[in-house]
């Protein structure tokens, strides 16, 4: 488990939006740049990484109840995908890692937690 | 929740990707307000939202149609598109036709129709090439068995 603070200083990360979320807490992460395969993954308390950044990453999020997204690869969303996670509640980090070291310091870090396809 | 029967109706337009999920957000809503156990609204707007999303890049947009009772959820999202020439082949996890673009927005992983049958209780396809299809999506209040 880590919380949303501790992963913003493992990941060097800016929060782009949901700077009043830092306490919760994430128990497992998904890594991917396609969203029908983070819809074949439900787990609760989840961190989504991902190098899109488009409003679909929003909605996809929204839909699984996914609380905390993380951009990779320096990627910026423009500023109408920052507001739709603002209006639903959804928290925004953004780093300069790839994907896969992102991932892997997550999961180094604490964050053990996977999906099923069951 | 309330006894009585809920209907919604949405049109999908396809003219702006980023508009995509607005109707399965708007029904998300629509079962959180009602009060609606956690996991059914997260299988609906979840199975929903691929079929959704399905509508705007194979067919162009279509409707939503959605039926709350207190038994079921039941929506139905029709399109005038290009139909389903072999459905055994469309429900392969991993088959797809999607574009370049579409993948590069995120869809296309071949995984919107098997993610569909697994969130729901009961998933109905009717597809005829050059018509269009309906998908009906069923997702009981009370799941049995699961
Ligand atoms: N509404 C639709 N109209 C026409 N073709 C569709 C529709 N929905 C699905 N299909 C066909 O079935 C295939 C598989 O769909 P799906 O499992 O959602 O994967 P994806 O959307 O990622 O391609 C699509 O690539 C497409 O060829
Ligand atoms: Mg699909």
């Amino acid at each position: 488990m880590l919380k949303v603070s501790e992963i913003v200083k493992i990941l060097d990360a800016e929060v782009l939006t949901g700077e009043e979320n830092m306490d919760l807490e994430i128990y497992s992460g998904c890594g991917a740049d396609l969203m029908s395969d983070v819809m074949a993954f439900v787990k609760e308390s989840v961190i989504l990484c991902t190098g899109l950044v488009n409003p679909q990453v929003v909605r996809t999020a929204e839909m699984m109840d996914i609380k905390v997204l993380c951009f990779v690869r320096g990627k910026v969303p423009g500023e109408a995908v920052i507001e739709l996670a603002r209006e639903k509640g959804i928290t925004i980090l953004a780093t300069r890692q790839p994907l896969f070291i992102c991932c892997g310091l997550l999961y180094s870090n604490g964050i053990k937690g996977r999906g099923v396809w069951n | 929740m309330s006894e009585a029967i809920v209907k919604l109706h949405y049109d999908i337009d396809a003219e702006d990707f980023t508009t995509a999920g607005e109707a399965s957000s708007g029904v998300k809503k629509t079962l959180t307000r009602l009060g609606v156990n956690h996991e059914v609204i997260k299988r609906v707007a979840i199975a929903m939202y691929e079929a959704e999303i399905n509508a705007v890049i194979h067919a162009n947009g279509g409707t939503a149609d959605v039926e709350i009772t207190p038994e079921r959820v039941t929506v139905i999202i029709a399109d005038n598109g290009p139909g389903i020439p072999d459905l055994d082949q469309a429900m392969t996890p991993g088959w797809s036709t999607a574009t370049n673009l579409v993948r590069e927005m995120g869809f296309g992983a071949g995984m919107g129709l098997p993610n569909m049958k697994r969130y729901t209780d009961e998933m109905y396809v009717d597809s005829k090439v050059g018509v269009g299809t309906k998908v009906t999506l069923i997702v009981n209040m009370n799941r049995q068995g699961a």
